[in-house]
């Protein structure tokens, strides 16, 4: 549909949200995204029946640890919509960006800068 | 298999927290199938301190390696060359292998990343239900393959007691009530006069309350 | 059983004289006042043969039974110890028997003992060394064989009549009669039941009891409660396991004014011991009157049980 979506966005496509393990989520924030977030199909039209549903519990478990090591846990969220729905793929992307500007960077970043300094 | 479950993280930043050099080691065997201390947590544990220390300005060097078992010399000795590189090493192996890793490698602090908790199966992905204590003396064969020891919140012998409710625990309305597991296993098995057996009194000196214990098969040394 | 006594004990006397024996309980209190305990038993005395004295019921930490059955046993009572085996392990609870026979009390109620989870000290540990019946073994044991569990004899071996508890109408009911024959064969003497509400349901169990010969083998008290609230009752039936409560004696205590509920509370009791007097093998009656206990003497005397027996 050629919409147009925040540029500081890096997708990483995957067959199914279910192949995201708690490692990629953190390791991502490791690395310095300043926010990650996952967009599965709706819940029940999992092709592989329960694929998003295990994402979901996935990402609870990673804004628990976010939380509890000062990173923030809002920073990770699951989204559900169908594949069709690209005006919701946009709304999604805008919704996730305007969030994290609001969180500011990955305090990792800041304090990678400093020790380096 | 033992099962055991990793500690909050707040309990183990607060263990690691003065550390420069951390190996976080996991195990692949009970800690790994009851998804608390195998690989992928060692690697999730690894990120997240990692960060944690960035978080405070403290850069730390955080290895993971994860063994095949920790409660055997074998094992363990893959680590002699490496051990005095760290300050710290957190293992997540159960009780056990957080004690022999201990034992052999007296000089460096040897922190558990897991509460070991009971002898269990996994009923189901993500539940997991205690079945042995470690008694010593195994009367499976007398209650129909159901142990009273371990599932009996009162290990009685010749239980149920009054508190038997539908099946279910006194103490908890979602756990079985082991004796009524056992009446229903003797029926099964067409055993019901088994029920009026008096079990004789226990002999707990083959289990903890008669100290450490050792099993020594000269046959095999 | 056998007809010979095998211990000074006065409920043993009475029972196997052929007399209906009434046995009731008290509660001790959460300190060490045993005032408490001795007033309950005096306002009982001449209404009751024998009185059982609870021991940390509900896992409430209590003064204990020992203690209280030793001062009731100083006032001319006769007491009956309640052992659980919950908190003791077999060396205490052969030591504890001893200290109750030094006493000369000579009754005892085995019982296993409710999870501390329910008192107030849910993270202590449990002992459970022995269960009931192996505490009635071992009580018989120490009684009869004049020896400790570990072999060496007893310098005067404790003279206890063995009791022990059942509930007809606990989960499964199949297996109610078997337990019974159980504790029988364990060495129980003497049972007290769990509250009777449901008649019928008790004499079919004292049916298929008689049927095994168990009712000639131990003397069967049945157990009878008060009530004294249609919200007694309905508590009773919807929130305490093993109690069988049924709706016409909920609606009994319902049909009737606030004020009034107490007393047809007393009624239905009474009643209710009139026509276990009919129930073949019922050999007694353990009334429970928890915090009631002044009732026990006018529920005694209508129901045709007063006075009381007196056995030389």
């Amino acid at each position: 549909m050629r919409l147009q979506y925040p540029s500081g966005i890096r997708i990483i496509c995957l067959p199914c949200t279910g192949k995201v393990d708690l490692i990629h989520l953190l390791r991502s924030f490791e690395k310095g995204a300043d926010g990650v977030y996952v967009v599965g199909c709706m819940e029940g039209s999992c092709q592989f029946t329960t694929g998003n549903l295990r994402a979901r519990k996935r990402v609870e478990q990673a804004r628990t640890i976010l939380e509890a090591i000062g990173v923030g846990g809002d920073r990770v969220q699951m989204f559900n919509l169908a594949a069709s729905e690209a005006p919701r793929f946009v709304e999604i992307a805008e919704e996730m960006t305007r969030k994290i500007l609001a969180l500011g960077p990955n305090p990792i970043k800041k304090a990678r800068k400093k020790m380096v300094a | 298999m033992i099962v055991a479950k990793q500690k909050p993280i707040d309990e183990i930043i607060e263990g690691v927290k003065n550390a420069d050099k951390i190996l976080i080691a996991g195990c692949n065997e009970c800690v790994t199938v009851c998804e608390s201390g195998g690989k992928k947590e060692v690697a999730v544990l690894a990120s997240a301190l990692r960060m944690y220390f960035m978080n405070h300005g403290k850069e730390v060097k955080i290895d993971e390696i994860t063994l095949e078992r920790q409660c055997d010399h074998e094992y363990l000795e893959e680590l002699r060359k490496v051990i005095d590189q760290y300050d710290i090493v957190l293992s997540l192996a159960c009780g056990v292998g957080v004690q022999f890793l201990a034992e052999k490698y007296m000089r460096t602090p040897v922190l558990p990343g897991v509460d070991t908790c009971f002898m269990g199966v996994t009923e189901q992905r993500g539940v997991w239900t205690e079945r042995c204590q470690g008694c010593g003396q195994c009367i499976l064969a007398r209650t129909g393959g159901i142990c009273p020891v371990s599932r009996c919140a009162k290990r009685l012998f010749n239980g149920p007691c009054g508190g038997s409710t539908r099946g279910k625990c006194e103490i908890d309305k979602d756990l079985d009530c082991a004796w009524q597991l056992i009446i229903n296993r003797l029926k099964e098995l067409g055993r019901m006069e088994d029920y009026e057996l008096l079990i004789p009194i226990k002999d707990w000196s083959k289990e903890r309350a008669g100290g450490p214990r050792k099993i020594v098969r000269e046959d095999v040394q | 059983m056998t007809p010979e006594i095998k211990t000074p004990s006065k409920l043993e006397k009475l029972l196997k004289a052929g007399h209906l024996a009434v046995t009731s309980e008290c509660g001790p209190p959460r300190g060490s006042d045993a005032s408490a305990i001795k007033k309950k038993a005096e306002m009982i005395r001449n209404h009751v043969d024998a009185i059982n004295i609870t021991d940390n019921q509900t896992s409430v930490t209590r003064l204990c039974s020992l203690a209280s059955v030793i001062h009731l046993k100083l006032m001319g009572l006769e007491p009956i110890l309640q052992m659980v085996t919950r908190d003791r392990n077999r060396i205490a609870l052969q030591s504890d028997i001893l200290g109750a026979a030094s006493f000369d009390i000579f009754n005892i109620l085995c019982l296993s003992g409710d999870h501390q989870i329910f008192g107030d000290n849910p993270k202590g540990q449990n002992v459970f060394d022995l269960d009931s019946m192996q505490l009635i073994q071992t009580v018989r044991y120490m009684r009869d064989e004049g020896k400790f569990l570990g072999g060496d004899p007893i310098q005067r071996p404790p003279q206890l009549f063995v009791g022990a508890a059942a509930n007809p109408f606990a989960d499964p009911f199949e297996i109610r009669v078997p337990r019974l024959a159980k504790k029988i064969a364990a060495g129980v003497e003497f049972i007290q039941t769990q509250c009777i509400f449901n008649v019928e349901k008790f004499k079919l169990y004292m049916k298929l009891a008689a049927d095994r010969g168990l009712t000639e083998k131990a003397f069967i008290l049945a157990g009878v409660t008060p009530l004294k609230s249609v919200g007694m009752a309905k508590y009773m039936k919807n929130r305490v396991p093993g109690m069988d409560v049924p709706d016409e004696i909920v609606k009994r205590m319902s049909g009737v004014a606030k004020e009034k509920q107490a007393e047809e509370g007393l009624k239905i009791c009474v009643e209710t011991i009139r026509q276990l007097k009919e129930v073949p093998g019922v050999r007694g009656f353990h009334v429970m009157a928890i915090e009631w206990e002044e009732k026990v003497p006018e529920i005694v005397e209508q129901s045709g049980l007063y006075p009381r027996p007196q056995i030389g």
